[in-house]
């Protein structure tokens, strides 16, 4: 629909037209700020919480694994330089030899949810997997935040 | 020829002061919209409903997704 609108914007004398090809559906996806009638529904960028623990691909066992028990989650998450999540490091990944590298003990592509997930369908789902949280990240898979199971339940009375 | 953008062009040019057209139906745009987006549903797209658009600034138009 928007490439017709742009020819036709073109065809009526506009000379810098582009067209927002990924559309609405991009933007809702990266938690960005919307106006209208349900933009005063939250959605799970609204309650995802920046307090996991991260770390570089490159960084060892022996100084993640600190950071993560000090977090309060028992996984780490490995990000890049830009933040694209890479993989999580589970319990086990942290009792390795202390000089491993992250990304050779990280369970790479963890499971991702879009920022824009409706609380009561990401509440149905980590009740049906029986998973104590969400990771939030972009369409290009920059972290955004943790979506704990236990905050979802108080939103949802 | 109108080009196809992606969203840090987007941001680029929304930040150098673009108008934004959404050309979805106006019950969609009611329901959730860019800020600051206008509405001009396709099928309404011509002169007179254009008419408030600034030729001289660019333009970006957008729908639901690529499909």
């Amino acid at each position: 629909m928007s490439p017709r609108a742009a020819c036709r914007l073109e065809a009526l004398g506009f000379k810098q037209v582009y067209d927002y090809l990924p559309g609405k559906v991009d933007w809702l996806a990266r938690g960005l700020p919307r106006e209208g009638e349900k933009a005063g529904q939250r959605r799970a960028v609204d309650v995802a919480r920046d307090d996991a623990a991260t770390c570089g691909p490159k960084e060892r066992m022996g100084e993640v694994r600190p950071r993560v028990e000090a977090s309060p989650y028992g996984f780490g998450l490995v990000v890049s330089e830009r933040g694209t999540l890479l993989g999580r490091l589970r319990k086990v990944a942290l009792d390795d030899d202390p000089s491993s590298r992250a990304e050779d003990v990280m369970e790479p592509g963890p499971s991702t949810i879009r920022a824009d997930t409706p609380l009561d369908k990401l509440h149905d789902r980590l009740d049906r997997r029986g998973l104590k949280t969400a990771v939030v990240t972009t369409p290009e898979g920059v972290l955004l935040g943790v979506v704990r199971r236990d905050d979802l339940n108080e939103t949802q009375g | 020829m109108p080009r196809s953008i992606l969203y840090p062009e987007l941001r680029r040019l929304l930040d150098a002061g673009a108008q934004l057209v959404e050309v979805l139906p106006r019950e969609e745009y009611a329901e959730e919209r860019l800020p600051g987006a206008i509405n001009i549903p396709l099928k309404r797209l011509d002169a007179e409903t254009t008419a408030d658009l600034d030729k001289r600034k660019a333009v970006v138009v957008y729908c639901w997704d690529a499909l």
